[in-house]
């Protein structure tokens, strides 16, 4: 110890002077510390910090849009929004204290009717899902839930009550497959060019016309950039930044709300599956399309339970989200007789009048060929074989053409077996059958027998392997009736900004021309309107009373081991029709049991100005 | 500066009548250690002033106020500690220590709670935080201490005894709990006892303790399950080891703190700073106000002030060296050391270098405790030198 004395002044002896002189160079190199890092912090990365601290303190708000309302051809709304408050938490701002997490999630859970570890596995996901961005916990909140919040908003740090739009559908489930869903982006769809300047949560058309539609019905978010605290609380006359959202435009369907209903209660009555089209047969427009089973749109803007996911997607069968209008692949029957009339006639193989002898069977080969109930129809020619629908007269045709390819070539120029470009996403293709077809699978052994003469027999008559859908045989009726211009049909009609002015009209161009003889024309109409309102047509039942002429054809599609598929076809009015309406019905049996009473529905509704004039109101009523 | 001053103020041994600067004792200060002082506490009022003033509404001046009230009071301390012998300390060291330990303890069952732990009085006009001036109490009792039992028992004894009476009040002081604050005890006993001539051997023993136990109190004890420190202690103490990791815990006080001073730049961003105005730094009027000051004056500002600590730091130790009795030689050594660990650890907390400990800094940091207590360490400094003037004065009869 070198304390000798504490009187007098210390003599600064050397291990006193050796531990100050390291105290000093302690307090030297600290300081040295402290000034280079405070050179490292502001002079050299000056720049990113102030990028940061610039960044840190704004906050941009994107403001969702209103999407625009979908109208039909009235101008009736078919879809619009509704306001709702959602529940949302940034992720960020939730307390660190594991404590307090726990303490708000357990308060959330209750305002949310859900469970602490619900909402805490919501909130997970949405932070892997598109992280930064706020998790919506909850759709759909009541006012009092927004009051309460805000009153008590030190409780839930990060919770926020945003406004945002929300899908109505004043009609249910009406149009549904033709109207769509709108949902979140997904991340693949982030990528495309077509949603560049999106962002995760953003909302777009996910099928229907929201889809095809959707640039035009979206509208452009707004966005307020704002300037926050810390606690993300706008600062006075902090906004640096703002742009209104634009809200969507709104688009006009060529949907005619009555017929539309019409049709999908005409459906629904038979509770058969099934699905029907009604298009003006010059322009393409639809005027009615529908599917059933069918769904109620409205479901995709709530969270869905288990049980309504398993309803939507996992049932194959009812399968209630397949447009079978559009989407279907079936034999059609003996709709498809025209076809295969138009075929033959244009195809030099039948002339209009030549009679064939129809003894109820005919024999190719080895099978055996017959009519349906086996009725013997006698001497028919092409007008009076539509009429009764002879099938052996169709048959003789396609034993005719079988290895000339002329059926496959009128019924692929006039839509069968090809897409449609329909506005409409989730179309099938369809399948016909061809002698190329078949000897290409029979050699990569997927069948065991190559084209023969009974493939195209079947065809001609809409049996064996086709496969197509009520909207391409609209296209093919509707180009007979026409005289040839295959259309392209289409239910978007025109988009109107919100003042109602007209921004674009879609008239998409036809197709493509084919050349139809116009007696050809003539007869095979003739030929349909006898079957329809002909004493001895198959579809007198339904239509002998119906007091505007048209021209219908019955189908019965057999599809072994299911029941028949009931199908018709109507093109009206007599003799120069304006629409064609197709129904078909999965198990239907006979053409004129299910598919003709709801075309006959269909058509009350479509030409309900017409029965209303003229005083026939009682007649249409039996139907 | 002040030798010229002085040599020219100072009167001729026959002078009969003092003038008005040697009757205030003004020639025997450190103009510099006192020129430091009040420029660091003009500095912080000078911030607060812009910096708070939207802190209380209705009230710009809420915060700048009272800390030039405060640095007031503790220039008047100041200057009446300087103009007593401090030698006197050293005689009631036991009395010294029994009202720090007493305060402390006090605190513990009386005390203000604020955010979970009782660290000060709530008098009528502030709140008066017992452990800020406890470091200057701790320096005047364990100093005395130490001269007085520098004969008795062996040295182990000796180093035991000092650690004792030094860690004692600390183990309060952390009761409280303030981390920061029995830290700041726990470097002025070591140091201190580091004057005082104890032996290396023991002092590196001392720290390989300390290593072990601060290593069994971050790591070993949470893994056993039993806690020493709060959460949000450890968890402040390990973010800084992993700043960015979450920004919404401890971490995020820390990067927002190195956001604002790197944002500063040269100049600094004045009235457009946004980091320390807009909450983002938060303890912006205390613990980070060196954040505020690196974010509104840049480089510039920053670096002056801690010239301003270096300039302090460096006098304090001068005044080591000229200190007319061991005593005086501890006590100097002890307050210089209080100050550089304070400054270093709240300096380099706010430059992201040091875990967030709760030191605040002296005379800057908004609080009337914490300014007092460090004008009255800076009187005591004073004293000292004053002392040791007085006594070369009569030595050689000047």
């Amino acid at each position: 110890m070198y304390l000798r004395s504490d009187e007098r002044g210390p003599e600064m002896n050397n291990r006193l002077a050796v531990r100050l002189a390291l105290f000093g160079a302690i307090a030297l190199a600290l300081f040295v510390v402290l000034f280079f890092r405070l050179w490292f912090l502001q002079i050299l990365n000056g720049k990113e910090y102030l990028a940061e601290a610039r960044n840190n303190r704004t906050r941009e708000f994107r403001v969702s849009a209103p999407r625009g309302s979908i109208l039909d051809s009235s101008g009736e709304v078919l879809v619009d929004n509704r306001t709702s408050l959602a529940l949302q938490i940034d992720p960020n701002k939730l307390p660190p204290e594991l404590k307090r997490r726990r303490a708000e999630f357990a308060g959330l859970a209750e305002l949310t009717h859900s469970t602490p570890h619900r909402v805490r596995k919501m909130i997970h996901e949405g932070v892997v899902t598109s992280p930064g961005a706020p998790v919506t916990l909850r759709r759909d909140v009541g006012h009092y839930l927004v009051y309460y919040m805000q009153e008590n908003q030190r409780l839930f740090p990060g919770v926020t009550v945003q406004r945002v739009f929300v899908r109505n559908y004043p009609d249910g489930s009406l149009a549904a497959h033709i109207l769509g869903q709108v949902g979140e982006i997904t991340e693949e769809q982030l990528k495309e060019r077509q949603y560049r300047g999106l962002e995760p949560g953003d909302e777009i058309g996910q099928d229907g016309v929201e889809y095809t539609y959707d640039r035009y019905l979206r509208g452009k978010p707004g966005l307020t950039k704002i300037q926050v605290d810390a606690f993300g609380q706008p600062t006075p006359n902090g906004q640096l930044l703002s742009q209104p959202p634009v809200p969507g435009d709104n688009l006009k369907l060529s949907i005619d709300k009555p017929v539309q209903e019409a049709g999908e209660a005409a459906m629904s009555s038979t509770g058969l599956r099934g699905g029907f089209v009604t298009m003006n047969v010059h322009s393409g427009e639809i005027i009615a399309m529908g599917s059933y089973p069918t769904y109620e749109p409205a479901v995709f803007t709530r969270p869905m339970t288990q049980e309504q996911v398993n309803a939507l997607y996992r049932d194959e069968i009812l399968a209630p989200l397949t447009d079978r209008a559009i989407a279907g692949l079936y034999p059609t029957g003996s709709t498809f007789k025209p076809i295969t009339a138009i075929a033959a006639l244009e195809g030099g193989f039948l002339t209009p009048e030549e009679v064939i002898y129809d003894p109820g069977e005919l024999v190719v080969g080895e099978q055996v060929f017959t009519n349906a109930g086996e009725a013997a129809n006698g001497s028919v020619s092409l007008v009076s074989a539509l009429e009764v629908s002879s099938d052996v007269f169709f048959y003789t045709l396609g034993l005719r053409m079988w290895d000339s390819g002329e059926l496959q070539h009128w019924a692929h120029e006039l839509g069968i077996g090809r897409p449609s470009g329909i506005d409409l996403p989730g179309a099938a293709e369809g399948l016909l059958p061809s002698e190329h077809w078949r000897d290409q699978l029979y050699k990569e052994g997927e069948t065991d027998r190559p084209w023969s003469a009974g493939d195209n027999v079947q065809l001609a008559t809409g049996q064996g392997d086709l496969q197509t859908n009520p909207l391409q045989m609209a296209i093919a009726y509707a180009a007979i009736a026409n005289g040839g211009t295959v259309v392209t049909p289409h239910v978007g009609l025109q988009v109107d900004d919100a003042a109602g002015r007209v921004l674009r009209e879609f008239d998409p161009k036809p197709r493509r021309h084919v050349k139809i003889d116009a007696t050809y024309r003539e007869d095979i109409l003739e030929g349909l309107h006898d079957a329809a309102q002909g004493g001895g047509g198959t579809s007198c039942q339904v239509f002998c009373n119906f007091p505007i002429p048209v021209a219908g054809k019955t189908g019965t599609a057999q599809r072994p081991p299911y029941p028949d598929q009931s199908w018709y076809g109507i093109l009206a009015p007599y003799p120069d029709p304006q629409y064609i309406t197709f129904v078909t019905m999965e198990e239907g049996g006979f053409g004129v049991e299910a598919a003709a009473p709801a075309a006959r529905r269909i058509l009350e509704a479509l030409f309900a100005k017409e029965l209303s004039e003229g005083s026939s109101g009682s007649e249409s009523e039996e139907g | 500066m002040y030798a010229t001053k002085a040599r020219r103020a100072r009167p001729e041994p026959f002078a009969v009548r003092p003038g008005i600067a040697e009757r205030l004792g003004l020639p025997y200060m450190d103009f510099s250690l006192g020129l430091a002082a009040i420029a660091l506490a003009a500095i912080s009022i000078y911030t607060l002033a812009h910096a708070t003033a939207h802190d209380v509404p209705g009230n710009p001046g809420y915060y700048s106020d009272r800390q030039a009230l405060y640095a007031v009071l503790g220039l008047v301390g100041m200057y009446l500690l300087s103009r007593i012998d401090y030698s006197r300390f050293r005689e009631v060291r036991v009395g010294i220590y029994t009202l720090l330990c007493a305060s402390v303890s006090l605190v513990l069952v009386f005390g203000f709670a604020a955010r979970g732990s009782r660290r000060s009085f709530d008098l009528p006009f502030f709140s008066f935080q017992p452990s800020e001036l406890g470091k200057l109490l701790l320096v005047l009792a364990l100093a005395g201490f130490v001269i007085d039992g520098a004969r008795r028992g062996s040295p182990w004894q000796r180093t035991v005894r000092y650690l004792c009476l030094g860690l004692a009040p600390a183990a309060l002081v952390f009761l409280q709990p303030d981390l920061g604050t029995s830290l700041v005890f726990g470097v002025i006993t070591l140091a201190v006892m580091y004057v005082g001539g104890v032996r290396w051997t023991h002092l590196a023993a001392i720290v390989g303790v300390l290593a072990v136990a601060v290593a069994f109190v971050l790591v070993g004890a949470p893994k056993l399950g039993m806690p020493i420190l709060k959460g949000y202690q450890q968890q402040r103490l390990t973010s800084f080891f992993h700043p960015s990791e979450d920004p919404s815990d401890a971490g995020y006080q820390q990067d927002q703190a190195r956001i604002a001073i790197g944002a500063g730049q040269e100049t600094g961003r004045g009235n457009s700073a946004t980091q320390t105005r807009l909450d983002f730094v938060p303890e912006r009027h205390t613990d980070f106000i060196f954040a505020v000051i690196g974010e509104r004056y840049g480089f510039a500002g920053a670096a002056l002030v801690l010239s301003l600590y270096a300039l302090l730091i460096w006098r304090a130790l001068r005044i080591v060296t000229l200190s007319k009795n061991s005593y005086g030689v501890l006590v100097a050594g002890g307050v210089a050391a209080m100050l550089l660990f304070q400054v270093f650890v709240n300096v380099g907390m706010n430059l992201g270098i040091m875990p967030i400990t709760g030191v605040t800094l002296p005379l800057l940091s908004y609080g009337g405790s914490s300014v007092v207590a460090t004008f009255l360490a800076v009187g005591v400094l004073q004293s000292i030198h004053v002392q040791a003037r007085l006594s070369q004065k009569g030595r050689f009869a000047w």
